[in-house]
């Protein structure tokens, strides 16, 4: 039982070792050098204080990426419409942050608040699509996402006069001064504390609440759920009704830390899509999806600084040395394979 | 026997198993004689199908040796079993529903030429196996238009069409009718009379004094005993089997009913299709009484459960509950007004395979103190109450945190039996309780039933199996196309007249009133 679970801490270990190596060897064979390469992805990691806050701040809205997935994962419904609750969930904060005025104590909350609302309704709609009518709530999540993208564009548009609206106000802001001096004034905030709020608060409702008891059971075992009394379709508006919430929480961290506005956007953000990428990652569990969050994060926020001399790998080729780490990470049930394949093998001896 | 002149075509010799720290066989020697067939007895999770898995190249073993016709052989996966002549016809049929019988049959074997499958040639080929074994199998059906006892041939076939000469039949029976039951022997003992050898693996003892040469028995990984079946009788084997005496026919003092607790007037209930599965049905089961529904399957059981306890709408009619309506209401008002419910299928409806068994054991009262307060749960009383069920129910798991996935059939449905049971249900619905279950469970479970009904419950028994049906009801309710056509006493029946009443014939008893009124079943005769 224990070596069994070191293994499972093993794998994922060495599935990062194993996708550097790769990228490595796809380095040198391009003709880089992979030494100076993975210095520059250190450096630009942890390299000084302000790349690490700037890290942090990566990582932030993908934690609540992430977790919005996963939480859904867990009653069975494949929520891929986080990137437009989180875009709503970012132009809703935005909207607080600008047209509000009062005590930050209270615009903090409430431009949160806004923003996890905004998400959630905008996930209510397939939730209650595939509760009532049976409705994919994939093909429905996915189109939404262009409805949010192209809904805010017209509404930035309209509302500001111009394609990126003003500052929201010091009073709905996340930074935090402290943080900006010790990280040489990097956009690193204060919502990396909501973020873990909210990793703990969900991984409180999945495992110790009679909520958490019906969502899961929901996405075990339909049949059983209404054989024990439950309300299926009810649970599956919930789950999405929360996944929505958590997406627009990551919105409400672009909008209220990050960027402070919002402008529009020619395409999707990707932290809803990469937010799928933390959720395997993390193996769908709240705990996990932190880890899936810091690595995917730090990687991508890393990796920016490869291009630079004298390394001075292009960026394409990063994102093929991260995308081959995530799936060697991602695949680690091949890990697992290769390993009883092994055992199998010297059993028989 | 045991000379050195007999050929065994199929040698296990102390064959050890292990699962981490968990031996599922344990020096298991089996020997299977040219043209016999030869039963392997055992209760689930007895290491059986362990034991199966080696031997077809599933597993490795971890000692011991195998030896095909006298030769040692190391079978590292199925392809080479096959390539030894060994088939396996498995408990869960492997067919692809839209191909035709043929093309099952050729899946992965294909006869081509020039690029193309010759499927009538293949046609005809099946088509002779068939007839050599009297399987009476028609190449070109579609395996969905086909009944499960001729599924059940075509996987046979397969193993045929592959050249086995030593069959493996895993659990066979336990999907089929009484008369496919006999059929399968038939065709077994054909196979045998051809040159085949057998290897049954079971847990019902009938079959094995009907059709087996030998037995050997296996208990908790360990090989017990091989006999040979004619100097053996079914109380021994039961014995071997569970490691202590069991008895057979269930004890219990006569019934001592009184006043309804579940009263079904006129009810009707479409299946999914929109047929009406049951039709203007009347029932009554009473305090202090086990009702047994027999019926042969698909003639409106399920659907008449499922609307009792509310998973599917009732069309029209009344299902009353201590003289309280309760049709048509959620499951959960149902389950909190007193039914308890053993569903016939546990993995889809009983059990969350992937929860623990403590949250299992609360899936019917998680949100009640003491499991819940204030919307959260109490996971210290869960597994407290589920470590009580574990010893008063003897669930077999490592511990009240293993997954219900990992624990055998009948250890799965104890946990459904001791959280219906233990929520001390007026009215206990047991649909198929004993399905796949072997001798030991099956008796403890029909102890807890009677038990129930001693306490002054109702028990509504369905099963499949007119042994299990006669044995344990107090009254029996034939269920045809939807409706009750009479209700006989168990000790006055024969399985004769069951069956004929299963089959939609209502025979005129001398003192039956005249009727040839299917709508109004007797409703009088437990007086």
């Amino acid at each position: 039982m224990n070596k069994k679970r070191l293994i499972s801490l093993l794998i994922p270990v060495l599935a990062i070792v194993l996708g550097l190596i790769v990228g490595a060897i796809i380095m040198m064979v391009s003709g880089y050098d992979p030494v100076v390469g993975y210095t520059q992805l250190w450096e630009g990691i942890f390299g000084d204080p302000y790349v690490m806050g700037e890290t942090v701040r990566q990582i932030t809205p993908y934690i609540l990426a992430g977790l919005a997935v996963a939480f859904a994962f867990k009653t069975g419904l494949f929520n891929i419409g986080v990137e437009g609750q989180l875009i709503v969930g970012w132009f809703a904060a935005v909207w607080v942050g600008l047209s509000f005025d009062m005590p930050a104590v209270l615009h903090i909350p409430f431009a949160i608040l806004v923003a996890g609302l905004a998400g959630a309704l905008w996930a209510f709609i397939p939730g209650i699509l595939k509760a009532r009518l049976g409705v994919n709530e994939v093909v429905v999540t996915i189109m939404l996402n262009y409805v949010a993208l192209h809904v805010t564009n017209a509404l930035i548009r309209g509302i500001a006069g111009k394609d990126t609206t003003d500052r929201i106000a010091e009073t709905a802001s996340l930074r935090i001064p402290f943080f900006e001096e010790i990280t040489m004034y990097s956009r690193m905030h204060g919502g990396i504390f909501i973020a873990i709020l909210a990793v703990i608060i969900i991984y409180f409702i999945l495992q110790k609440t009679k909520l958490g008891y019906e969502l899961k059971a929901v996405g075990f075992n339909q049949d059983a759920s209404k054989y024990a009394g439950m309300n299926v379709p009810r649970n599956i508006v919930i789950s999405m009704v929360i996944s929505g919430f958590l997406a627009g929480l990551a919105g409400a961290m672009e909008g209220l830390g990050t960027f402070e506005y919002v402008a529009t956007k020619t395409s999707t953000t990707g932290i809803g899509f990469e937010g799928i990428a933390v959720a395997v990652l993390g193996a769908n569990h709240p705990i996990g999806v932190v880890f899936g969050a810091i690595l995917f994060g730090a990687l991508k926020y890393g990796s920016l600084n490869m291009p630079n001399p004298p390394a001075q790998i292009p960026s394409e080729m990063i994102t093929i040395i991260i995308a081959i780490i995530i799936f060697f990470v991602a695949s680690a049930y091949l890990f697992q394979w290769l390993y009883e394949k092994f055992s199998k093998k010297k059993g028989v001896k | 026997m045991g000379g050195t002149d007999v050929e065994y075509v199929i040698e296990m010799l102390n064959i050890t198993k292990v699962f981490g720290n968990f031996v599922a066989n344990d020096n298991i020697t089996l020997q299977l004689k040219k043209g016999e067939i030869h039963a392997l007895l055992g209760e689930n999770g007895a290491g059986k199908s362990t034991l199966m898995n080696v031997l077809f190249g599933l597993y490795q073993p971890d000692g011991g040796e195998i030896r095909v016709k006298g030769k040692r052989v190391e079978i590292s996966d199925p392809n080479v079993a096959n390539d030894l002549g060994i088939g396996m016809v498995h408990q869960h049929f492997m067919l692809v529903d839209t191909f035709s019988v043929t093309e099952n049959i050729i899946l992965g074997k294909e006869p081509t030429k020039g690029g193309r499958i010759n499927i009538k040639e293949a046609a005809e080929e099946i088509k002779q196996l068939s007839n050599l074994y009297g399987l009476d199998v028609d190449p070109y059906a579609m395996v969905e238009d086909i009944s499960v006892g001729m599924q059940q041939r075509v996987e046979i076939l397969k193993t045929l069409y592959r050249g086995a000469d030593i069959l493996i039949f895993d659990e066979p029976t336990a999907a089929l009718t009484p008369q496919e039951i006999s059929e399968l022997i038939e065709i077994m003992k054909r196979l045998v009379q051809e040159g085949k050898s057998i290897i049954l693996i079971t847990h019902k003892l009938k079959e094995i004094m009907e059709v087996a040469d030998r037995v050997t028995v296996i208990r908790r990984g360990k090989g017990i005993k091989t006999l040979n079946v004619s100097d053996t009788n079914p109380t021994e084997l039961a014995s071997l089997m569970v490691g202590r005496d069991v008895v057979f026919t269930t004890e219990k003092t006569p019934a001592n009913p009184k006043e309804p607790v579940l009263s079904i007037n006129d009810l009707v209930v479409k299946d999914y299709r929109g047929t009406e599965k049951v039709n203007k049905l009347n029932l009554e089961v009473r305090r202090g009484e086990i009702l047994g529904i027999a019926g042969v399957d698909g003639n409106g059981q399920t659907e008449l459960i499922e609307a009792i306890t509310g998973l599917r709408r009732s069309e029209s009619g009344t299902i009353k509950l201590n003289g309280k309506d309760i049709t048509n209401m959620r499951p959960r008002k149902v389950t909190e007004s007193g039914v308890g419910h053993i569903p016939q299928d546990r993995h889809r409806h009983g059990l969350v395979l992937n929860f623990t068994v403590g949250e299992n054991v609360a899936l019917q009262t998680y949100y009640k103190k003491p499991f819940s307060n204030m919307g959260v749960l109490n996971h210290k009383e869960i597994y407290s109450k589920a470590r009580e069920l574990i010893e008063q129910y003897d669930i077999r798991t490592q511990s009240e945190y293993t997954p219900a996935r990992a624990l055998s059939g009948g250890n799965q449905q104890k946990i459904i039996i001791g959280r219906e049971i233990e929520r001390d249900p007026d009215l206990l619905i047991a649909a198929q309780p004993t399905r796949g279950l072997d001798v030991g469970a099956i008796e403890f479970i029909h102890k807890r039933l009677i038990e129930q009904r001693d306490n002054g419950k109702a028990v509504l028994l369905v099963s499949f199996e007119l042994d299990e049906v006669m044995d344990v009801s107090d009254r029996i309710a034939v269920i045809f196309e939807g409706q009750i056509i009479d209700i006989v006493d168990p000790k006055e029946t024969t399985e004769e007249e069951l069956g004929l009443l299963m089959a939609g014939q209502k025979i005129n008893k001398k003192n039956n009133e005249v009727d040839g009124d299917k709508n109004s079943p007797s409703m009088k005769e437990g007086e």
